[in-house]
């Protein structure tokens, strides 16, 4: 490229302000424009991972979150090979090596059995494929609705803009809760389906807003006039310059995301009104349901691991978004 | 005339980044005497604003004083405790910033900020007395004392930068420091402005310093003058001496460059180069790269300030000859 | 500084490599044809303020009222005045980033010119390869995320002009034209990574890559050192006069006008009050607010002791402004003609000086 790039450059010395473009000779480019690019963004994903690397609390959160991987990942693996599945498996297995049920935990249940004798352990690591499918899905339709409104109220305004934002208010002033539990009473639906209506929820909602806000620091700022003279359309301004200075964002926002669906889903579960065969919240709810959820830390096995998974995983994600923000706002670095 | 009131000695100042350190104020050392108005000038990263933050000790976490002095009244400031520094903050040595939006507080009324700010530094004085003051100050700076009980987005632009001198003058200090007082002002309101704070200064009698990327403004409000590139001050004399016999290179650039509107039109030369990233300063005088007088010696060994004559310091190894 | 020491100053450099001295010939460089190719009749731009849900009267602020010039093929007319005196908004309906509420912006001689006001969807980039804009702000005028050859070739994108290799070609043409060498290493550079003069380079070759015959420059050297800008003013004027550009060069600082700009118009709340060539402007000010604004500009000498300006008072709101003369508060020498009669019109004074005022 210097090569091709510096015969330009003396012939435009030479002949001047020598500008048509038809007077074009024969040019090999020996780096194409898309590898280049490749390498920029290479760089900066680089630059972007130190940022994030140096905020402790961020790794933590992203360790933790590895672990959990980890655990999904082992589950069917560890069934295929170590545990029988007429023992072991989450939902149909019982121990027919205990005495009593809900047994403690032993060498063969690390996390003892529930009060229908299936392993705990086993409950959980499977659980949490269903917790991971369930949040980042989620999380992605809300980002992707919310980003997709917040740019373009945001560039258009108008009675545009008002419509969403009506939207938008009349679903933050609907308590979500409640509204998700009428809802899963009526259709008790499974876990993608919750996804999708948690996804549009929050997308049409709060997350729209706070997008929204974003963009319309971004729709202010001097290049996008630059873009207007260049003689840039509404589509080229918001693909071009709003959208990618908005993604950041949206990414920060995913990661948030992610906590308020597992949250949720955990709360419906609870509740036993989704379609699920087994979820951590699901663990709470047949804990609760053969009466053990008051009997104290005499059960604690029933209770604890599915509560601190829930607890841990939505604060993993949400230390991650925290480190995120450091990393799309400078101004909150420290240095 | 004879003992400075503030002296600063030596004073190098680095702040710590993701990238390493950024030499921002490298061996600068002045004195300002009573009744002095001292203009620093130089363009923006070359470390004036860092100084004024270095007086004070307003500085940022990542800011490290490595070495030298700022001595008021025999006292170091660079080492005093943060408690006892703050006994000097305001009272002794004060602070007029660029935007005087962000050093009032849009909540308060104007008056009682400048009532509050006596308060914490004169624990005696009343209300009534505050009162009385704050009316006094209002009229030294040229402001209507009935605008007191006004809050902050009532003023104009210049009224609001008259009301934070007013505030730096509240507890009579001995120096007063003004980063770029009016640069967000415009022309008739910043030389309306200008010429109140020099007759409020030449009135009290205090010393000023005056921070500034114009040499038009450092011309007509101060009587000492030092120029700063890249962190480092390389030249310090009378104002009018400066203008009559540049000494330095880059002194001689800048006010080549600068354009006036009086006077026959005469030519502007333009400096080659860019200023240099104080992360990683050129070795030896900070300015040969761009230097048309540079020689290899300027490349190799950073020039000394010294004096060419009693009042007229230079840092450099081939100063322009008067 | 006198001319005999700035004599001193070019000795310092070695005489094969001379300091770059400005002006160049631009500013003597009269034009030969004397052809309008910006003709503004009674521009007009009023902003509605809301003052209450209930509020039965409308107000506006009056950013831009009743303009009328004209800018010469080849000129470079300054827009001179403080802020909210409707410089910059001006600007933006010369190039058609706004509409003006009243009024007619016409563009080309007196032959072909079109009306850019009504003008539609592929005109409008038609248009927008004729009249193009640079950037205040280094800083913030150019899309972080976007590389230096993506913000320098996206007017030929989004235009269609070209084939990618075509533009690179010719990106890399215009930062060399505009002083980036070798172009190649700032290419695929973002502009975190360059200076504020480097990024104000970009943004001339930006605004420049589609060959306009008119650019609004919006305080292109204000937020730039002096050492900077002085290089950066040199190559404005420079292109100007190689590549046939005409400029509406809007700043605040007087003595950068000076160096750029052949006529120099004053403007005061909305309105124009006097236009004049640039150093009988500066020499012979005719209108009071001209004669304050020139007294208020310190001077970098500082053997000359300046009066106080002659004015009272500060500037007043633009929001629905008397229909006497907007200066009548402020003025010293303010008849009673001021009073009861509407804002003065430009008036010719011979000499090519126009003033608004009816007491000079």
């Amino acid at each position: 490229m210097t090569d091709s790039i510096s015969t330009t450059q003396s012939l435009s010395r030479e002949s001047g302000v020598e500008l048509d473009l038809l007077a074009r000779e024969e040019r090999i480019t020996p780096v194409p424009l898309w590898r280049v690019r490749v390498k920029l963004w290479w760089r900066s994903a680089r630059q972007n991972a130190a940022i994030f690397a140096d905020n402790k609390i961020g790794l933590l959160g992203l360790a933790i979150i590895l672990l959990f991987g980890v655990m999904a990942l082992a589950h069917p693996i560890l069934m295929a090979t170590v545990w029988d599945a007429r023992t072991y498996d989450p939902i149909t297995g019982y121990s027919f090596d205990e005495l009593r049920q809900p047994a403690p935990p032993s060498a063969r249940h690390l996390l003892g059995t529930d009060p229908l004798g299936r392993d705990v352990l086993s409950q959980l690591m499977y659980s949490t494929r269903n917790e991971f499918i369930l949040g980042l899905l989620a999380a992605l339709i809300t980002v992707t609705i919310a980003t997709t409104i917040g740019a373009t109220t945001a560039y258009f305004g108008g009675v545009y803009d008002m419509i969403f934002m009506r939207v938008a208010d009349l679903i933050i002033m609907t308590p979500a809760i409640s509204l998700l539990i009428v809802m899963c009473a009526l259709f008790n639906p499974d876990l993608p389906q919750l996804a999708v209506v948690i996804g549009i929820l929050s997308g049409f909602g709060g997350t729209t807003i706070i997008i929204k806000s974003q963009a319309l620091s971004i729709r202010v700022k001097p290049f996008i006039e630059a873009a207007k003279v260049a003689g840039g359309g509404h589509r080229h301004i918001i693909m071009t310059h709003i959208l990618p200075n908005l993604l950041p964002f949206s990414f920060l926002y995913m990661m948030f995301g992610v906590t308020a669906a597992i949250f949720s889903e955990a709360t419906l579960s609870f509740f036993g009104l989704l379609n699920v065969r087994m979820s951590w919240g699901i663990m709470i709810f047949t804990a609760q349901a053969a009466g053990y959820l008051l009997s104290g830390v005499e059960y604690w096995w029933l209770l604890i691991p599915a509560g601190a998974s829930i607890t841990l995983l939505c604060s993993a994600f949400y230390l991650v978004g925290r480190a995120l923000d450091e990393v799309v706002n400078p101004r909150l670095r420290k240095r | 005339m004879t003992q400075p009131i503030l002296s600063v000695q030596n004073l190098t100042m680095h702040y710590a980044t993701r990238k390493g350190d950024v030499s921002a104020v490298d061996d600068v050392s002045f004195d300002v005497m009573q009744g002095d108005a001292l203009g620093l000038v130089g363009e923006s990263g070359c470390g004036k604003s860092s100084i004024a933050n270095c007086l004070l000790r307003l500085l940022p976490e990542n800011a490290r004083i490595l070495q030298g002095a700022v001595r008021l009244d025999g006292a170091n400031l660079t080492t005093l405790p943060e408690d006892q520094m703050r006994a000097y903050r305001w009272k002794r040595i004060a602070m007029v910033f660029q935007a005087a939006m962000n050093t009032l507080d849009p909540v308060y009324r104007v008056g009682d900020q400048i009532i509050e700010a006596l308060h914490t530094h004169i624990e005696t004085m009343t209300n009534a007395e505050a009162r009385e003051r704050v009316a006094e100050l209002f009229k030294i700076v040229g402001l209507d004392p009935a605008l007191m009980d006004r809050y902050p987005h009532e003023y104009s632009g210049g009224m609001r930068q008259r009301a934070v001198i007013a505030m730096a003058l509240s507890c009579n200090p001995d120096v007063i420091i003004a980063d770029e007082p009016t640069t967000a002002l415009d022309v008739i309101v910043q030389d309306k402005l200008l010429r109140e704070m020099c007759n409020i200064q030449k009135t009290l009698g205090m010393g000023m310093i005056y921070i500034s990327h114009d040499i038009a403004v450092i011309a007509e409000v101060s009587n000492r003058m030092g120029v700063m590139y890249a962190g480092r001050l390389v030249e310090l004399a009378d104002t009018a001496d400066i203008f009559a016999r540049p000494q330095h290179p880059y002194t001689y650039a800048l006010m080549s460059a600068f354009p006036s509107i009086t006077g026959p039109k005469r030519e502007l030369t333009t400096l080659p180069g860019e200023p240099p990233d104080l992360l990683n300063p050129p070795p030896g005088c900070r300015f040969h790269p761009r230097c048309p007088r540079a020689t290899s010696v300027c490349a190799r060994d950073v020039p000394a300030f010294k004096a060419m004559d009693a009042r007229h310091s230079v840092a450099c190894w081939h100063p322009v000859e008067g | 500084m006198t001319n005999e020491q700035m004599g001193k100053w070019q000795t310092l450099f070695h005489p094969s490599d001379p300091c770059p001295r400005f002006p160049d010939p631009y500013l003597e460089f009269r034009m030969t044809h004397t052809d309008p190719l910006v003709t503004v009749e009674h521009l007009q731009k009023y902003y509605p303020v809301n003052q209450g849900l209930f509020a039965q009267t409308r107000h506006y602020i009056h950013a831009v009222d009743d303009l009328s010039f004209q800018i010469g093929r080849g000129e470079s007319l300054g827009l001179v005045g403080e802020s909210g005196c409707g410089k910059t908004t001006t600007g933006k309906l010369l190039v058609k980033l706004i509409d003006p509420t009243k009024g007619h912006i016409y563009l080309g001689s007196n032959g072909s010119q079109t009306d850019i006001a009504p003008l539609k969807g592929a005109a409008v980039k038609q248009f927008r390869r004729r009249v193009q804009m640079i950037f205040q702000d280094p800083y913030e005028s150019m899309n972080p995320r976007l590389t230096i050859y993506d913000t320098v070739a996206e007017p030929l994108v989004v235009q269609g002009i070209g084939t990618v290799i075509e533009r690179e070609e010719r990106v890399a043409e215009m930062l060399a034209l505009v002083g980036l060498t070798p172009p190649a290493s700032f290419l695929f550079r973002f502009p975190h990574e360059l200076s504020g003069g480097q990024r104000q380079r970009v943004a001339i070759a930006r605004a420049l890559v589609v060959q306009p015959k008119f650019v609004v420059a919006d305080e292109p050297t204000s937020m730039l050192d002096v050492s900077i800008r002085t290089g950066v003013m040199h190559l404005m004027s420079n292109l100007a006069r190689r590549l046939d550009v005409t400029y509406l060069y809007i700043t605040h600082d007087l003595a950068v006008a000076r160096y750029m700009c052949h006529r120099i118009a004053v403007m005061y709340l909305g309105k124009m009050v006097e236009l004049a060539e640039t150093e009988e402007l500066l020499q012979h000010p005719q209108h009071p607010y001209t004669k304050a604004l020139l007294a208020s500009v310190p001077v970098p000498d500082p053997s000359i002791k300046r009066q106080a300006a002659e004015i009272k008072g500060g500037i007043p709101t633009p929001i629905n402004p008397p229909a006497y003369c907007r200066f009548y508060e402020r003025c010293l020498i303010a008849t009673a003609r001021c009073r009861d009669d509407a804002h003065p019109p430009l008036a010719d004074k011979g000499n090519g000086h126009s003033v608004a005022c009816y007491a000079v």
